[in-house]
């Protein structure tokens, strides 16, 4: 246990005060209109507009793409992450700041570049549509624009645990007569999975509510690739404040739950760790 | 063999979903050769837009280093119930949809809202102005400079400020003399992604925003109206800025990754 003690730096009441004075003002009390306002819509209205057949559709849309473009960055961003802690070769740190990509460029313009690569008329739409493979506006041009945004959440969640796998372990492993495949089942998986969950979640919450990357290439097609957070635009700009709270409400209670679990994941992580 | 065979299909994953569309921007601005792209980028509208864009983001990023300066000296320095509460929900912006953050101000600015009518009576415009663009822009960056902060300051302890204190110096000149000098690279790397990200921020912006040209545009906003009325080289060329403006965050973060990796610890991540 550690004992609180006293700190002889001045600053304590003030820079509390403020952080949370600003955070209140930022944060916190513009939230709660969206619970306040969904509130006091009455459950029955609230249910019949969050859960109305569009509004389904979308969030079958946007949970279902968000899942696929998670699970496939979290092969390929363990692929990326070993590749970039486990050998050198010569362009591996521009490799790595390629993966931070997602982060910086403005996510309008990782959308209209994603249609122009992905249109059916597209630099590699072009070759797939002849073979009748439709990616943009479809729920699989949705997953690519995914994709792209996820891909760092994954990569950057792995990679430092993958630095700390002793590779004694894996040594000690293959001396006693373990393939690779089995090395990397049995002792390198379990031991950066914690990790992987973690990203994953992160890569899965960032899908769900993304929008500038995904509506140019989704096409916004009614039922078919109009996803979640384009349903809230739609009910605003035709003025229906408690539609558009409403399915806010739905995706603000996610993202409340994969934040939290992200948060049990880096506390199981921890106790591991310690361990 | 194993080896390569990885780094290959690692080096086609990211080629493929990664470079190739910001190879795009570029492509695509220069379709029609560098006049039609300067052309477009003289618009009165771009230009317009180009204004806001920096406007937004040297009112934004100030307020959200103050704020990340002064949250990480609360949280680092001193001990107290509820801190890791508080760090979670310095974290929450990164967890609401963008679009989520420009609604909210919308209940709470907008016409119906909380403060609508009020606002209305007074001649306040908020909403569908730039008020609100800077309002949506300073939630999306709130966390930024703070979780860069939080875990670097951790690291360093409070033995140099005490040192400091215990010396005779005020709280102001500790911080200014002992704890920025300390923390100035893990800084510059927060406030690099903060500037970034409120930039480029679009879904946010574009709820409140109102889309009036010229007006309450910001660049990503104009890159989608220029897109959807088709033209192109205008959207593109527009957009290369900000490809641009990624790529120097980009570099410079790498280069401060490089040179002082061990004293912007706790990012990367």
């Amino acid at each position: 246990m550690t004992r609180r003690k006293r700190s002889v730096l001045p600053g304590f009441g003030l820079t509390l005060g403020l952080t949370v004075f600003y955070l209140s003002i930022v944060v916190l009390i513009p939230l709660s209109t969206v619970f306040l306002k969904s509130g006091g819509m009455g459950p029955s209205h609230f249910a019949s507009v969050a859960f109305s057949e569009r509004a389904v559709a979308a969030y079958r849309l946007s949970f279902g793409a968000a899942l696929a473009a998670a699970a496939l960055n979290s092969v390929f961003g363990m692929l990326v992450a070993w590749v970039l802690v486990r050998y050198r070769f010569p362009g591996r740190r521009l490799m790595s700041a390629l993966v931070d990509l997602p982060f910086a460029l403005p996510t309008a313009v990782a959308g209209i570049a994603l249609t122009a690569l992905w249109a059916a008329d597209g630099w590699i739409g072009r070759f797939l549509d002849p073979l009748g493979i439709r990616v943009a506006y479809t729920p699989l041009g949705v997953t690519i624009a995914l994709v792209f945004v996820g891909l760092p959440f994954v990569v950057r969640s792995v990679e430092p645990v993958l630095e700390d796998v002793g590779r004694d372990l894996e040594e000690a492993a293959a001396s006693l007569g373990a393939g690779r495949f089995t090395i990397f089942r049995r002792v390198i998986l379990p031991a950066i999975a914690p990790a992987l969950l973690t990203g994953f979640a992160l890569a899965f919450a960032r899908g769900v509510g993304e929008y500038g990357s995904v509506i140019f290439i989704a096409g916004n097609i009614p039922y078919r690739t109009e996803i979640a957070p384009l349903q809230i635009i739609t009910q605003l700009e035709q003025y229906d404040y408690a539609g558009a709270t409403a399915i806010a409400t739905v995706m603000l209670l996610l993202s409340f739950a994969m934040l939290l679990a992200v948060n049990i994941l880096q506390m199981w992580r921890r106790r591991r760790m310690e361990r | 063999m194993a080896r390569r065979l990885l780094i290959a299909a690692a080096l086609a994953f990211l080629g493929l979903f990664v470079l190739l569309p910001f190879i795009a921007v570029f492509v695509e601005a220069f379709r029609q050769g560098v006049p039609a792209f300067l052309d477009a980028l003289a618009e009165p509208d771009a230009m317009a837009a180009m204004r806001l864009t920096l406007l937004v983001a040297a009112i934004s990023v100030p307020a959200n280093i103050v704020f990340g300066i002064v949250a990480a000296w609360c949280i680092t320095k001193f001990e107290f119930r509820g801190k890791g509460l508080l760090i979670t929900l310095i974290d929450l912006p990164f967890s609401v949809s963008p679009v989520v953050a420009g609604l909210i101000y919308v209940l709470l600015f907008g016409i119906n809202g909380w403060f609508g009518p009020w606002l209305r009576a007074n001649g306040v415009e908020i909403i569908f102005a730039v008020p609100g663009i800077v309002l949506a822009t300073i939630f999306v960056t709130f966390p930024f400079v703070a979780r860069e902060l939080i875990p670097l300051m951790a690291e360093q302890g409070r033995d140099d400020e005490e040192a400091a204190v215990s010396l005779g110096a005020s709280g102001l000149q500790t911080f200014w003399h002992v704890t920025l000098p300390n923390i100035r690279w893990g800084l510059l790397y927060g406030v690099l992604l903060c500037n970034a990200r409120a930039m480029g921020e679009f879904g946010a912006v574009s709820v409140v925003s109102g889309h009036i040209r010229g007006l309450t545009n910001t660049m990503p906003l104009h890159v989608e109206i220029l897109y959807t009325e088709y033209n192109f080289v205008g959207a593109f060329a527009v957009a290369s800025l900000l490809a641009v403006l990624a790529l120097v965050t980009l570099a410079v973060k790498t280069l401060l990754e490089w040179r002082y990796g061990d004293q912007i610890q706790g990012m990367g991540h």
